[in-house]
C-alpha cells in the first residue's frame, strides 16, 4: 500500500533523512522507532506532503505522491496526525472532527453527525461539545486521532499518539487502536512506548540519524544489536551480553 | 428565534413610514452600509482569520466602476452594482492570488493588502480620465432604475437590501463546509491542511467573495453621496471604518457586523452630540473604541450577550 | 533629461531622504525584531513628535536640532508607557489583536491632531533652512546634509547600544527567546516596553532632522508609515543594517524614480517594491535577528 524508496532529505548542513526506504502493507500495524532526533517526524512529514524530498519516491497505493501537496494527498486517502497536537482550540471537539468529516461530507449536519460516530468509536462522546483548548494531553491525542480518521483514510500515519499517555489511558487506547485497523485502516505509527509498539505492531522499522538500520518483528528487533545500540550508545549491545532487552529500551 | 427574525425584518421594512426625519433615515442607511461592508470583511477576516487592512481597495473598485459605467457608458444603475461587485470580486481575487500564493499571513498579509489599497489610490489620483485627483460628480437622475431617489426612503430600501443579504451570506457560510474549513484555516491552518483541505482555494474563495460585496458597497455609496475620489475611495480611512464593526460587533459571527454597526454609528452620533461637531472627534472615538474592544472583548459585543453568546463563532 | 547634472542631485537628495526614512524605519526594525509586532502606530508617533518639534520652536524658540535633546528622551518615555500599559497589557490571543491595537492607537494620535490643529500644513523656517552646501558635483540643502550624518550617527550608537552593552545584551536574549531569558531573570516585560520606548525616541530624533527639510500635519503620519515598513520590509525585519540601506535606496528610489516619471511615479515605485519584497523575499535583504 505504501511504498517509500530511497528518500532523502537535507536541512542546511543537517542529513536528516538518508535513503530511507520501507514499506506497509494493507490491513498492517507497522511502528517506526527510534531514538530522538532519528528523523522519523521527517520522514512522515514528507510521505504526507509537508516536506519535499531531495531524492526518492513515495508511492501510495501504486501512485506516486512524492512531493504532492499535503490536501491532496489526504484526499487521496493517506491521513496523518501531528506530534505536537494541533487543535483548533475555539472549536468543540465535535466541530473540530468535524473538519476532517467534511472532507468527504458536504453537508454540515452530516459531518457533525459523522463526527460524532467517529468520537464514539474513540471513546470520546462525552467531550463532544467541550471545547478543544480544554482538553488534556491524553484528549488532544485523542482528537489528532479523531480527527484524521474523520476523513476517511486508508492509512492513517500516528506520530506519537501515546507520548504523555498514563497506563490506564494507553491500556485504553491500544485496543481502540486496534480496532481501527480491523475496521479498514492501515496504520503507520511513530511511537517510543515500547509496550504499545510491542502489542500493536506486527512489523517494526528503526531508524537512527537519518539511516534505516533494521526491520522485523518487534521481538527480533528487541534483540539486535544495532537496535540496542541506537539507544543505549556504542558497545553497549555486546555489554549487555546479547541477553533479550525488550524490557529494558526505553 | 424565528419569530423574533420575522418580526425584525417587518420592522426593517417598515422604518421608513414611522421613522420620517431626514437624518435619521440617513442614519439608519449608513448604518445597513456599514453592515454591508463589515459582512463583507467578516468574511475573510472574521470567518478567515485573515486581517485586511486595505479593503478599500474593493470599496473604490466598485464605486469606481460603478460611477464611470454610468457617467461614461451610460450603463444602467441596477446592472453598473452589478458590474461593481463583479469588478471589486476579480480585485479580490488577484490580490488574494498573488497573497496566497506566496503564502502571506497574519501582519504581512494586512500590509500587503495596505500596499495594494495604496497602489490603487495613487493610480486612481495620476489617471485623469477616471478624474484624477480632483474626483468624480456622479450626476442625480432621479429614478429607481438609477438607483437614485428623491427621498431617502428610496436609498434606504436599497441599502436595507444589501445589508440583510450580506448577514445572510455570512450565514450561508457559517453553516456551510466552505465556512467549517475557514474557520479551520483559521485556527491552525496546517491542521487544516492535514485534513484534506485546500487551503488556498478556501482563502481565494473568501476575498472573492468578500471583495464583491464590499464592492457593492462602493456603487451605492457613489450613487447615494454623488461624489468619489481616490482618497475617499481608496484611502486608509475607508478601511479602517469598514473593519471596525466586525471587530467591535463580533468577528466570524452572523449578526457581529450588524450590532457592531449600529456601535459604531451610534457610537459616533454620541461623540457628535457630546463633544460638537469637530472634525477628526469621532475617529478618535472609534480608536478608543477600537482599543478597548480588542483588549477587554476580543469577541465582541456579541459575546456580551450572555444566552446569545453560545453562537459562538461558527457554531451550527 | 538624464544628464548627471541633474541625475546626481536628485540622487542625492534621494540619499538625504533615505537617511531620514532609514531612522524612522529602525526604530520600526527594532520593535519588530525583539517584540514581533508591526507597529502601525509608528507614523502616527512621528507626527506626534514633528509636532513637538514645532511648538517647542514657534512657542520656545528652541532651534530643531537641540529640541533632540527633549525629544529624544521624551519619544523613549512616551513609548515606554505605550507599550507597557496599552499595547503590551493584552491577553494573548491572536497576534492580529496587537496589529489592531497599534492601528488603534494611529487612529486615536491621527484624529487628535486634526482636531487640535486641524488639517493645516506647517513649516518652520530657521535661518538655515534654505542654506545650500557646495559638494562640487552638486548644491545639497544643509538641513539634508545634517540628517544624513546624524541618521549614520545613530545606526552606529543603536548597533553599538545592542552589541555592546549588558542592555543589548538583554534585548538580543529577549528577541531570540522570551521564555528563555525570563527563566534567566530577565523582567521581559520591561525589556519590551525598552525596546519599545528606544524605537520611539528615534522617532523623536528623526522628528528634529525632518522638521527644517519637510512639513508638519496631522495626516504626515500616514505618508511616512507605508515608507518606513518598505523599508524594514526590504531591508528586513529586524536588522539595523537593512534599515539603514533600505532607507537609502527608497529614497534615492523615490527620487529619481519622481524625477523621470513623475511625483506619484515615485511613490508608486515605492509601493510596487514593498509588494514584491513581501511575496518574493520577505525576509529582504539582509533578514535576521538584531543585526
Amino acid at each position: 500500500m505504501l511504498e517509500v524508496r530511497d528518500l532523502t532529505r537535507r536541512f542546511g548542513g543537517l542529513l536528516a533523512v538518508s535513503g530511507v526506504s520501507l514499506s506497509v502493507a494493507s490491513g498492517e500495524i507497522v511502528a517506526l522507532i527510534g531514538p530522538n532526533g532519528a528523523g522519523k517526524t521527517t520522514l512522515f512529514a514528507m510521505i504526507s506532503g509537508f516536506v519535499t524530498p531531495d531524492t526518492g519516491t513515495v508511492r501510495f497505493e501504486g501512485r506516486d505522491i512524492t512531493g504532492m501537496a499535503p490536501h491532496e494527498i489526504c484526499r487521496l486517502g493517506l491521513a496523518r496526525t501531528f506530534q505536537i497536537a494541533q487543535p483548533f482550540g475555539r472549536l468543540s471537539v465535535r466541530e473540530n472532527i468535524a473538519v476532517g468529516a467534511h472532507l468527504r461530507i458536504a453537508d454540515r449536519q452530516d459531518a457533525l453527525r459523522r463526527a460524532e460516530a467517529v468520537a464514539r468509536q474513540l471513546g470520546m462522546e462525552r467531550l463532544l461539545d467541550q471545547p478543544a483548548a480544554a482538553l488534556t494531553v491524553a484528549g488532544r491525542k485523542r482528537l489528532e486521532v479523531a480527527r484524521a480518521l474523520a476523513t476517511g483514510p486508508r492509512l492513517l500515519l500516528l506520530d506519537e499518539v501515546m507520548a504523555g499517555l498514563n497506563p490506564t489511558e494507553l491500556a485504553e487506547i491500544v485496543p481502540v487502536l486496534r480496532a481501527i485497523r480491523d475496521a479498514g485502516v492501515t496504520i503507520l505509527l511513530i511511537e517510543h512506548v515500547m509496550q504499545a509498539v510491542v502489542s500493536l505492531a506486527e512489523r517494526v522499522y528503526v531508524l537512527n540519524q537519518g539511516r534505516m538500520i533494521a526491520e522485523g518483528p518487534p521481538a527480533q528487533i528487541a534483540t539486535t544489536s544495532a537496535v540496542v545500540e541506537a539507544y543505549l550508545g556504542q558497545g553497549a549491545a555486546q555489554r549487555l551480553g546479547g541477553r533479550a532487552v525488550a524490557g529494558a529500551v526505553p | 428565534m424565528r419569530m423574533a427574525l420575522v418580526i425584525a425584518a417587518a420592522c426593517a421594512v417598515a422604518l421608513p413610514l414611522v421613522v420620517t426625519s431626514d437624518f435619521w433615515l440617513g442614519f439608519c442607511i449608513t448604518v445597513m452600509l456599514s453592515t454591508l461592508m463589515g459582512a463583507a470583511w467578516n468574511v475573510l477576516g472574521g470567518y478567515g482569520g485573515q486581517v485586511s487592512f486595505g479593503h478599500a481597495a474593493y470599496f473604490g473598485a466598485g464605486a469606481y466602476t460603478a460611477a464611470l459605467l454610468g457617467m461614461k457608458l451610460g450603463v444602467n444603475a441596477c446592472v453598473a452594482l452589478a458590474l461593481a461587485g463583479a469588478a471589486a470580486g476579480l480585485v479580490g481575487l488577484l490580490t488574494g492570488y498573488l497573497s496566497f500564493r506566496y503564502g502571506l499571513r497574519g501582519s504581512y498579509f494586512a500590509l500587503v493588502t495596505l500596499a495594494f489599497a495604496e497602489v490603487l489610490r495613487i493610480l486612481a489620483g495620476a489617471v485623469d480620465w477616471s478624474g484624477g485627483g480632483v474626483g468624480l460628480y456622479v450626476p442625480l437622475h432621479v429614478g429607481a432604475a438609477n438607483l437614485q431617489f428623491a427621498s431617502k426612503a428610496g436609498y434606504y430600501y436599497v441599502a436595507l437590501a444589501l445589508g440583510a443579504g450580506a448577514l445572510l451570506v455570512g450565514w450561508a457560510i457559517q453553516r456551510s463546509r466552505l465556512g467549517a474549513w475557514l474557520v479551520a484555516i483559521r485556527e491552525n491552518e496546517d491542521a487544516a491542511r492535514a485534513l484534506g483541505v485546500h487551503t488556498f482555494a478556501c482563502k481565494l474563495k473568501a476575498i472573492t467573495i468578500s471583495a464583491a460585496l464590499t464592492g457593492l458597497g462602493g456603487a451605492f455609496y457613489a450613487d447615494y453621496y454623488l461624489y468619489i475620489d481616490p482618497g475617499i475611495a481608496f484611502g486608509p480611512g475607508v478601511s479602517v471604518e469598514i473593519l471596525l464593526a466586525p471587530i467591535i460587533g463580533g468577528l466570524g459571527t452572523v449578526w457581529g457586523p450588524f450590532v457592531g454597526a449600529i456601535a459604531l454609528q451610534g457610537a459616533g452620533e454620541l461623540g457628535r452630540r457630546l463633544l460638537g461637531d469637530a472634525p477628526g472627534l469621532s475617529l478618535v472615538f472609534y480608536g478608543v473604541l477600537l482599543v478597548v474592544m480588542v483588549k477587554f472583548r476580543p469577541d465582541g459585543l456579541i459575546g456580551l450577550f450572555g444566552r446569545f453568546a453560545r453562537q459562538r463563532p461558527a457554531h451550527a | 533629461m538624464l544628464e548627471p547634472s541633474i541625475l546626481l542631485p536628485a540622487a542625492i537628495n534621494g540619499l538625504t531622504m533615505g537617511a531620514v526614512y532609514a531612522l524612522i524605519a529602525l526604530g520600526l526594525t527594532l520593535i519588530y525584531g525583539v517584540l514581533h509586532i508591526i507597529n502601525f502606530a509608528h507614523g502616527s508617533l512621528l507626527m506626534a513628535a514633528l509636532y513637538g518639534v514645532f511648538f517647542l520652536y514657534k512657542l520656545l524658540g528652541v532651534d530643531p536640532y537641540a529640541a533632540m535633546a527633549v525629544l529624544v528622551p521624551a519619544g523613549f518615555v512616551a513609548g515606554y508607557a505605550l507599550q507597557r500599559s496599552v499595547i503590551g497589557a493584552i491577553k494573548p490571543g491572536r497576534d492580529q489583536n496587537v496589529l489592531l491595537i497599534t492601528l488603534g492607537v494611529s487612529i486615536v494620535l491621527d484624529n487628535l491632531a486634526v482636531y487640535f490643529f486641524s488639517g493645516d500644513t506647517q513649516t518652520i523656517d530657521t535661518r538655515y533652512s534654505l542654506e545650500m552646501v557646495n559638494l562640487g558635483v552638486a548644491l545639497v540643502s544643509l538641513p539634508r546634509l545634517i540628517g544624513l550624518g546624524a541618521a549614520l550617527v545613530f545606526t552606529a550608537a543603536l548597533w553599538l547600544l545592542i552589541s555592546s552593552t549588558d542592555l543589548g545584551r538583554a534585548i538580543r536574549a529577549v528577541a531570540k527567546e522570551p521564555h528563555g531569558a525570563r527563566l534567566v531573570g530577565i523582567d521581559v516585560d520591561h525589556i519590551f516596553a525598552m525596546s519599545f520606548g528606544i524605537g520611539t525616541a528615534c522617532l523623536g530624533a528623526a522628528a528634529c532632522l525632518l522638521l527644517p527639510m519637510f512639513y508638519v500635519s496631522p495626516h504626515v503620519g500616514q505618508v511616512f508609515v507605508l515608507i518606513a515598513f518598505t523599508v524594514v520590509v526590504l531591508g528586513g525585519m529586524g536588522s539595523f543594517t537593512g534599515a539603514l540601506i533600505g532607507g537609502l535606496l527608497i529614497g534615492v528610489t523615490e527620487s529619481l524614480g519622481g524625477l523621470i516619471f513623475g511625483e506619484s511615479a515615485g511613490q508608486l515605485a515605492i509601493f510596487l517594491i514593498f509588494i514584491a519584497v513581501l511575496l518574493f523575499r520577505p525576509t529582504g535583504l539582509f533578514g535576521s535577528r538584531l543585526s
